[in-house]
């Protein structure tokens, strides 16, 4: 009997599994498909799944201002899972099967240079969200995310001044994986070429995942204790962050002896976090939910409804955060690019995405550089306060345009500010 | 700093004017540039009237307003000063605590000219801890005072210190750059370096309390696979997404408690130990009633059924609860931590863990070794054949035994949600790490089990603060392969079912 039942309900749900197949490609007609990448479960999850609220957030926006060319943009999304090589078979799913005009994805640089070759290899459209070490100019990439010129080298300059506390002794700290490494290198040329000596820099790396961080913290006190104001530059990555920051409160390390810049902590990070101990400490981005501006106000207001709506977990606490703005920024870039080209074909769009303006939410006109495939970023600075938001304490007067191949790496002085094969 | 200086004096002096604090200046603390406002905080710390306290402590806490009604925000450059400015204010507070936080407030940072104001402090104080502090920020600011003589006695007298801010004032002190007497420069660099001696002291201990914090951690997540693996033979792939299961359960007792008890949040973890343990072991039961037990005596079968377990208790997990990580919170009563030198602070959750793996240890010692149940396990593992042939019921042996391990799995589980993330593969990061553990120790051994977590723990942090945490995690993993090639049957052997076998 009860097998019986069990054959029964296989064949019902078989059935209506493949009623579903047939139906979709005939909604598909008329609809433009976008691939959504972004890891939901796994170590990134924290930080992922977030913009893949805003990306279907933003492509509900569009849809209900009559989509893109008359057409309805219908998303497609898949987990990668927080793993690397599992993120180069998902593009090439949503590429080659599921046939979307655009994916917009990934975090952690390690993922994107496992996409790269697949959307090199295809000839897709990837837009990349996050700020990340720059030393790449992919055809296939537009990168809405800031390079180092606008966040990382911005905010040690700042702790160098006098209102950062004329930081002497720098702790570089990250998680084990390309972007840490990168922006490590970059940031050792950039504190020598100020005068930093070799002895007052110290490195370290964890691996993803870790989340005991005594030693680590130890060790940054006893690195502080040498006498010189010493700061933390953290580019530590995913939920680490969390037994990272508990760590760093429970230990008494306090902003005002020893602040910690994060460039990868935002709202959202620090949203599992008990704050009260970290007010003061740092983190660079170019744009944070206390901006006030009506696009922000419209764009939080959009996003706290979409929460509701969709029920999300703790849908009355939800925060906006970098990322998130530049996901929003990239997709209304990407819709623009399509109705300019008249077309979703890859060459078109590409072409027409340089150039495009858009009023972002961090409260400038941005701009596309018609060329080198970043966006013109303003870069902000904030202190954590005990709600969990950031207080701007230093910001430039408008947007920076990006350089993606850092003047402090030797020989990038001869690259090209544009993508090879354009 | 000279005005911290002037209204110590004025603290001290018990003078005190009576006048509302001028608007202009706390207009001035809403300033664009830091510079006004530092000044603003210092023109209102002179006026040492309670007014003024108050409007400095709102600015701190960052509730004071502009004139347009929005927050006044400040920068760490401010807040320093601030938290310095309120200090010296609070060094006269009735409540002992607080000017214990002053004083350390302003040790870190001390001049010349608060010299004898922190003599005159020093010599009123009561409180022996605080009157110490004293003393030592009194001898820092000596240290720069224009008789060679003076100097001499405040180096000499800062060799007890065990503060590393203090080792980089007397190193400084002992350079020719910085003090021209060199009988000055002498005793400067003997306290230096007693000072440091000290402070190695104090950082050899703190890097064996957090080895023995990450030896407890592993041993709770071993302990449990120290009895299904260990004792009965049982190789559990699912023994991590227990540890998972427990930790959901506390998640679960926290909302629980949020929702219904909100008074008494604080204790929701107290409430999560029983329910975690039975949460756990009933999930042991139904797999070993469902799965393992066809499976006895076949390691490999036991293996891949297990594992495809796990994969299903992950999904499940991600199902019910979401596939992000879930917020668990440390109670506030551990939350922070427990300063026993200046230079080490030992966060209260591990304490709490430390200790909380010691009771599970002497749970599961009483268990197996003072109890009914124990002997019967005991027997079951030893001679199956014959406790059966005595009496003993080895089925039902079997289950319980097997619910008494996943049921430790589920408070290592507890443990774990207070220092790492909770999420649905959460479990598969501690699954290496305790099999590492019992079969260093020695498969069917508990004791075995005890010893291998805290080495591990003890070696691995000490090869993280010279290597890296990168490094550490190879190197142990190094180890345990050759210790292993060496040894198979690990640090202590003991027969087992499968050691006869």
């Amino acid at each position: 009997m009860q097998r019986r039942n069990f054959i029964k309900a296989t064949a019902v749900s078989l059935a209506l599994a493949t009623a579903g197949l047939i139906t979709q490609p005939a909604i598909a007609a008329d609809t433009i498909k976008v691939g959504i990448l972004h890891s939901l479960s796994g170590t990134m999850a924290i930080s992922e799944t977030a913009l893949k609220e805003t990306a279907l957030m933003t492509i509900a926006e569009i849809n209900a201002k009559g989509g893109v060319m008359g057409k309805q943009l219908e998303a497609v999304v898949v987990d990668p899972a927080s793993n690397w090589p599992l993120f180069a078979e998902k593009a090439r799913q949503l590429l080659t099967q599921d046939k979307v005009a655009v994916v917009f994805g990934c975090w952690t640089s390690v993922s994107r240079k496992s996409v790269n070759p697949v959307f090199k290899e295809l000839n897709g459209l990837l837009f990349y969200p996050v700020q990340y070490e720059g030393e790449e100019l992919e055809k296939n990439v537009f990168y809405t995310g800031a390079a180092p010129n606008q966040q990382a080298i911005p905010a040690v300059e700042y702790l160098m001044s006098k209102d950062g506390g004329l930081a002497k002794r720098w702790v570089l700290l990250g998680t084990d994986y390309v972007y840490p490494r990168t922006t490590n290198k970059i940031l050792r040329a950039f504190l020598k070429s100020k005068g930093v000596a070799e002895a007052d820099i110290m490195e370290e790396y964890t691996p993803f995942g870790h989340s005991d961080y005594q030693t680590i913290i130890a060790k940054i006190k006893k690195f502080a204790g040498e006498g010189k104001k010493t700061a933390v530059v953290s580019t530590i990555n995913g939920d680490s962050n969390v037994p990272f920051y508990k760590e760093l409160g429970n230990a008494g390390l306090k902003a005002t002896d020893v602040p910690v810049v994060a460039f990868s902590v935002g709202e959202e990070e620090l949203r599992g976090v008990d704050t009260k101990p970290l007010v003061g400490h740092l983190a660079a981005w170019n744009y944070f939910q206390s901006v006030k501006n009506p696009a922000n106000d419209a764009f939080i207001k959009m996003y706290k409804d979409w929460a509701k709506k969709q029920k999300l977990p703790k849908a009355d606490t939800v925060v906006t955060n970098d990322p998130m703005e530049a996901t929003y920024v990239g997709i209304h870039m990407w819709a623009q690019a399509v109705e300019k080209a008249k077309s979703t074909d890859v060459n078109k769009v590409i072409a027409a995405v340089g150039g495009q303006k858009f009023k972002a939410p961090s409260g400038f006109e941005i701009q596309m550089d018609p060329k080198n495939h970043h966006l013109h970023k303003p870069v902000l600075i904030g202190e954590v306060k005990a709600d969990g938001q950031f207080n701007v304490v230093w910001k430039t007067k408008g947007p920076v345009k990006a350089a993606p191949w850092s003047p402090f790496i030797a020989g990038n002085d001869k690259k090209k500010g544009e993508p090879e094969g354009k | 700093m000279i005005p911290r200086f002037f209204l110590l004096l004025m603290l001290l002096l018990g003078f005190a004017a009576h006048a509302a604090p001028d608007p202009a200046v706390v207009r001035q603390l809403a300033a664009e540039e830091s510079d006004d406002k530092i000044a603003a905080i210092h023109k209102l710390a002179l006026t040492a009237e309670p007014e003024a306290l108050a409007v400095l402590q709102q600015l701190a806490d960052g509730t004071l307003k502009d004139a347009k009604g929005e927050d006044i925000t400040i920068n760490n450059r401010v807040r320093r000063e601030l938290e310095g400015a309120l200090a010296v204010l609070k060094l006269i507070d009735p409540d002992a605590t607080v000017r214990f936080k002053a004083v350390k407030e302003i040790a870190s940072n001390v001049d010349a000219a608060m010299a004898p104001m922190l003599a005159r402090a020093r010599d009123r104080e009561t409180d022996a801890n605080i009157r110490a502090l004293l003393v030592e920020a009194h001898a820092l600011a000596t240290l720069k005072d224009a008789d060679p003589q003076i100097r001499i006695a405040a180096a000499k007298s800062l060799a007890t210190s065990a503060d590393p801010n203090t080792k980089a004032v007397l190193k400084a002190q002992s350079e020719p750059a910085n003090e021209a007497e060199t009988e000055v420069r002498r005793a400067a660099f003997q306290s230096y370096l007693a000072v440091e001696d000290r402070l190695t002291l104090a950082e050899t201990i703190g890097r064996i309390f957090s080895g023995l914090s990450l030896g407890s951690i592993l041993l709770l997540a071993a302990l449990g696979l120290a009895i299904t693996y260990g004792v009965m033979g049982v190789i559990n792939m699912a023994h991590g997404e227990l540890l998972m299961i427990g930790a959901y359960a506390t998640y679960a007792m926290q909302g629980l408690f949020r929702s219904q008890f909100p008074a008494h949040e604080d204790w929701y973890l107290l409430a999560a130990v029983p329910v975690a343990f039975f949460a756990a072991a009933v999930v042991g039961i139904l797999l070993e009633r469902t799965v393992i037990r066809w499976l006895y005596g076949r390691a490999l079968e036991t293996l891949l059924a297990t594992w495809g377990l796990s994969l299903m208790l992950i999904q499940a997990a991600r199902v019910i609860f979401g596939a992000q990580n879930v917020e668990v919170a440390n109670p506030s009563w551990m939350s922070g931590g427990l300063e026993i030198l200046p230079s080490i602070v030992l966060p209260l959750n591990r304490i709490v863990i430390v200790g909380f793996a010691l009771f599970v240890l002497a749970l599961v010692w009483v268990l197996m070794n003072r109890t009914r149940l124990g002997m019967f396990v005991r027997a079951v593992t030893q001679n199956r054949a014959m406790a059966g042939c005595v009496g003993v019921p080895t089925g039902r042996i079997d289950t319980v035994a097997f619910a008494l391990g996943a049921g430790i799995a589920g408070l290592g589980g507890v443990a774990l949600s207070q220092i790492a993330n909770v999420g649905p593969d959460m479990g598969q990061g501690y699954i290496v790490d305790s099999f590492m553990v019992v079969v260093l120790g020695g498969v069917g051994q508990l004791a075995g089990a005890v010893w291998a977590a805290l080495g591990l723990g003890i070696v691995t942090k000490f090869i993280e603060s010279w290597a890296g945490a990168v490094i550490a995690k190879i190197v142990v993993l190094v180890f345990i392969i050759m210790f292993i090639q060496k040894r198979p049957q690990g640090l202590f052997a003991l027969k087992g079912r499968f050691v006869e076998s």
